[in-house]
C-alpha cells in the first residue's frame, strides 16, 4: 500500500489470523476489525431505511392513496425510525469510528476487552435480526411510531413485543460497548497521555460511553415492563388497568433524549479533529470543547421533557424542562464558537471531509435553533406533532450525525484502507447531498408551521406544492449518496495508494502506516502534550 | 481494583451486610403497613438506596476503589435522584 509498508509489516487487514474468509471477521478480536463489520452492517440498514424514507416520500407526493395502504405507511414508517434510530445512528459513528480510532489516539494496542467488544457486535446484530424479523412475522410490522407510546403500543395488535425486544437486545450491546470505552479510556492510555493530552474525539467518545452506560438500562426496563403489560396485564401504563400513559412517555424519554446525544456527541468529536487539520491550526479552547462535551452529556441528561409539553405534564415540570432545554445549547454553543475561532486565519483546504464538516456546522446550527422553538413550550404547542418536528429532527440526526459521518468517512478512509477516494466525484456527491438534504427537509419547516401533521398518510390539496418539492429532494438526496457509496467502495477497493498522512494531521492515527498494523504501535508512541500542535 | 491489589472482605463483615439487607428489605415490607401518601416512593427509595450503598461499598469492593472512581459511582447516584427528583415534580404539581 503507502510507500512505509514494503515488506516491513502488516496491516490489519492481511494479517492472517486463527480463521480464513468471513470468519476472520465476524470472530475478530481486532478492534479495527469489528469497526468495519459495524460499518457494513450500519450501510446495510442504512440503505434500506434510507429507501423505506423514499417510499413515504413517494406516497406523499400526492394527497390520498399513492403507491401504499394506510396501515403500510404506519408500518413504513415505524420500521424506517426503529432502523435508523437503533440500529444506524445510535451505535454509527461511536461503534464505528470510536472502535477503530479510539484506542489508536489514545496510543493503545485494543480496546480493554477485545472479546467484550467481538460479542457487542454479535449481540448488536442479534438486535438487528430480531428487529427487522418483527416486520415479517406474527401480526404485521408494529405501527406504534419508533417511540412505542402508551397506551397504543399496549393495545394494538401489531408485532410490538419482538421489536422492542429487539431495541433492549439492541441496549446490550451499546451498554457493553460504552463500558468497554470507559475503561479504555481510564485505563490503556499511553503511558505520557493524560486525559487533557487526549485527541477531542475521545472526550467526546468517553462522554457518549458514559451516557450510554447509565441512560440505556432505563429504556431497557421500560420496555420490558410495557412487554410484561402486553403479556401479563400487568397496570404500568394503561389507564384501564391502573397505569399512567405520562409515565411511559417519562421512563422512555429520559432515556432517549440522551440518546440523541449519544448520536450526536461523536459526531461533535469528528468535526473537532477535523476543523484543526483542514485549517492546519491549534484548535481553539481546547479544554473549553473537551469539558462541553461532559456538560452536554450531564445536562442532556436532564431536559427529557421537552418532548412531553402536550402531554398532559405539570405546568410546573414544562417551565422547568424548558428552562432545562435552553441550558443545554450553551456546551453546544461553545463548540461552535470554537469551531469558527479555530477557523479564524487557519489555512483552510476545502477538501471533501471540511465540506461535510462545515455543512454539518451549518445543517446542525439549523436544527439546533429551530430546537429552541420546540423547546420553549409556548411555541411547541403549536408546532408539535408537525412536520416541523420532523424537519428539525432530521437536521440535527441526519444533518449533524450523519454529515459528520460522511465527514468522519472522508476523513479516515485513507487510513483504515490505506487507499484514497476520487476527490472531485466525492465534492460533486457532496454538492448533491447538501442540496438534496435541504430541498428535502427544509420545506417541511413551512409546511409544519402552516400545519401539516406529522405521520399522516394524507394531507389537504393545500400543503402539495412543498410536499412535492421535498420527495424531489429526497430523490436528489439519494442520487447523491448512492453516487457518495459508490465513489467510496471504489476507492477503498482500488483507489490510489494514500500516503500515511495526507491530510498532515496531528494526531497519533496519522503517525502510523496506513493500514495501520494489527496492534497499531510496534513500539510505545510518543506523546505529544498537545494533540493539535500546529506549527 | 485500585493498584490491582486484591482485597478479601472477612467473612463476618460480609454476613453483617447480608443481616443488614434482609434486615432493609424487611423494614422496605414493614413500612408499607402505613399510609405515607406521596412520601411511600421517596421511602422505598431512600431504603433502596441504602442497600445499594452497602453492596457496592462491601461486596462489589468499592471501599478499596480510588477516589476518583468512588467520586464516579457518587455522581450516578446524585444523577439517577435527580432524575427522580424532577420526575417528580410533575407528578407532585399535575
Amino acid at each position: 500500500m503507502s510507500g512505509n509498508k514494503k515488506n516491513e509489516y502488516v496491516s490489519y487487514l492481511e494479517h492472517q489470523g486463527k480463521y480464513k474468509g468471513i470468519f476472520s471477521w465476524i470472530f475478530t478480536l481486532d478492534h479495527k476489525r469489528i469497526g468495519l463489520i459495524y460499518m457494513y452492517a450500519i450501510i446495510v440498514l442504512f440503505s434500506i431505511g434510507a429507501l423505506m424514507g423514499l417510499l413515504m416520500r413517494i406516497e406523499l407526493i400526492a394527497p390520498g392513496e399513492t403507491i401504499m395502504k394506510p396501515q403500510t405507511y404506519n408500518g413504513m414508517f415505524t420500521v424506517h425510525g426503529i432502523i435508523m434510530i437503533f440500529m444506524v445512528v445510535i451505535p454509527g459513528l461511536s461503534v464505528v469510528f470510536g472502535n477503530f480510532f479510539l484506542p489508536i489516539l489514545i496510543g493503545a494496542k485494543d480496546v480493554a476487552f477485545p472479546k467484550l467488544n467481538r460479542f457487542s457486535w454479535w449481540v448488536y446484530i442479534t438486535g438487528c435480526g430480531l428487529a427487522i424479523a418483527s416486520q415479517f412475522m406474527q401480526n404485521g410490522p408494529p405501527d406504534t411510531g419508533w417511540t412505542f407510546y402508551a397506551p397504543y403500543s399496549t393495545t394494538t395488535g401489531s408485532n410490538v413485543i419482538m421489536a422492542t425486544f429487539a431495541a433492549f437486545v439492541l441496549g446490550f450491546s451499546s451498554i457493553l460497548t460504552g463500558l468497554n470505552f470507559i475503561v479504555t479510556i481510564h485505563q490503556m492510555r499511553a503511558p505520557g497521555m493524560k486525559f487533557f493530552n487526549m485527541p477531542l474525539f475521545s472526550w467526546a467518545i468517553y462522554a457518549t460511553a458514559w451516557t450510554q452506560l447509565l441512560a440505556t438500562p432505563i429504556v431497557g426496563i421500560t420496555l420490558l415492563m410495557l412487554i410484561a403489560e402486553r403479556l401479563f396485564g400487568i397496570g404500568f401504563f394503561n389507564p384501564s388497568l391502573g397505569g399512567d400513559p405520562v409515565l411511559f412517555q417519562h421512563l422512555f424519554w429520559i432515556y432517549s433524549h440522551p440518546a440523541v446525544y449519544i448520536m450526536i456527541l461523536p459526531a461533535l468529536g469528528v468535526i473537532t479533529e477535523i476543523i484543526p487539520t483542514f485549517c492546519q491550526k491549534k484548535i481553539y479552547g481546547y479544554k473549553a470543547i473537551a469539558l462541553s462535551s461532559l456538560a452536554i452529556a450531564g445536562v442532556g441528561f436532564l431536559v427529557w421533557g421537552h418532548h412531553m409539553f402536550t402531554s398532559g405534564m405539570s405546568d410546573q415540570a414544562r417551565w422547568f424542562f424548558s428552562f432545562l432545554t435552553f441550558l443545554v445549547a450553551v456546551p453546544s454553543a461553545i463548540k461552535v464558537f470554537n469551531w469558527l475561532a479555530t477557523m479564524y486565519k487557519g489555512s483552510i483546504d476545502l477538501k471533501p471531509p471540511f465540506l461535510y464538516a462545515l455543512s454539518f456546522i451549518f445543517l446542525f446550527t439549523i436544527g439546533g435553533t429551530t430546537g429552541l422553538l420546540l423547546g420553549s413550550v409556548a411555541t411547541d404547542v403549536q408546532v408539535h406533532d408537525t412536520a416541523f418536528v420532523v424537519a428539525h429532527f432530521h437536521y440535527i440526526i441526519f444533518g449533524g450525525m450523519g454529515f459528520a459521518f460522511f465527514a468522519a468517512i472522508h476523513y479516515w478512509l485513507p487510513k483504515m484502507y490505506g487507499r484514497m477516494y476520487n476527490m472531485k466525484r466525492a465534492t460533486i456527491a457532496w454538492g448533491i447531498n447538501f442540496v438534496g438534504f435541504n430541498l428535502l427537509y427544509f420545506p417541511q419547516f413551512i409546511l409544519g408551521i402552516e400545519g401539516m401533521p406529522r405521520r399522516y398518510f394524507d394531507y389537504l390539496p393545500q400543503f402539495q406544492p412543498l410536499e412535492v418539492v421535498s420527495t424531489i429532494g429526497g430523490f436528489i438526496l439519494i442520487g447523491g449518496l448512492i453516487f457518495m457509496i459508490s465513489n467510496l467502495v471504489q476507492g477503498a477497493r482500488k483507489g490510489e495508494i494514500a500516503p500515511a498522512n495526507p491530510w498532515h494531521g496531528t494526531t497519533l492515527e496519522w503517525q502510523i502506516p496506513s493500514p495501520p498494523p494489527l496492534e497499531n504501535f510496534d513500539e510505545a508512541p510518543i506523546i505529544n502534550p498537545n494533540p493539535y500542535d500546529y506549527k | 481494583m485500585a493498584n490491582n491489589v486484591s482485597h478479601i472482605t472477612d467473612y463476618k463483615v460480609l454476613a453483617r451486610v447480608v443481616l443488614i439487607l434482609m434486615s432493609l428489605t424487611l423494614l422496605t415490607i414493614f413500612v408499607t403497613s402505613f399510609h405515607l401518601g406521596a412520601f411511600s416512593v421517596t421511602v422505598a427509595l431512600l431504603i433502596a438506596g441504602v442497600k445499594a450503598f452497602f453492596i457496592l461499598t462491601y461486596f462489589m469492593h468499592l471501599k478499596y476503589e480510588s477516589l476518583l472512581l468512588r467520586l464516579l459511582v457518587t455522581m450516578i447516584f446524585v444523577l439517577y435522584a435527580v432524575i427522580i427528583l424532577i420526575t417528580f415534580i410533575d407528578y407532585a404539581y399535575r
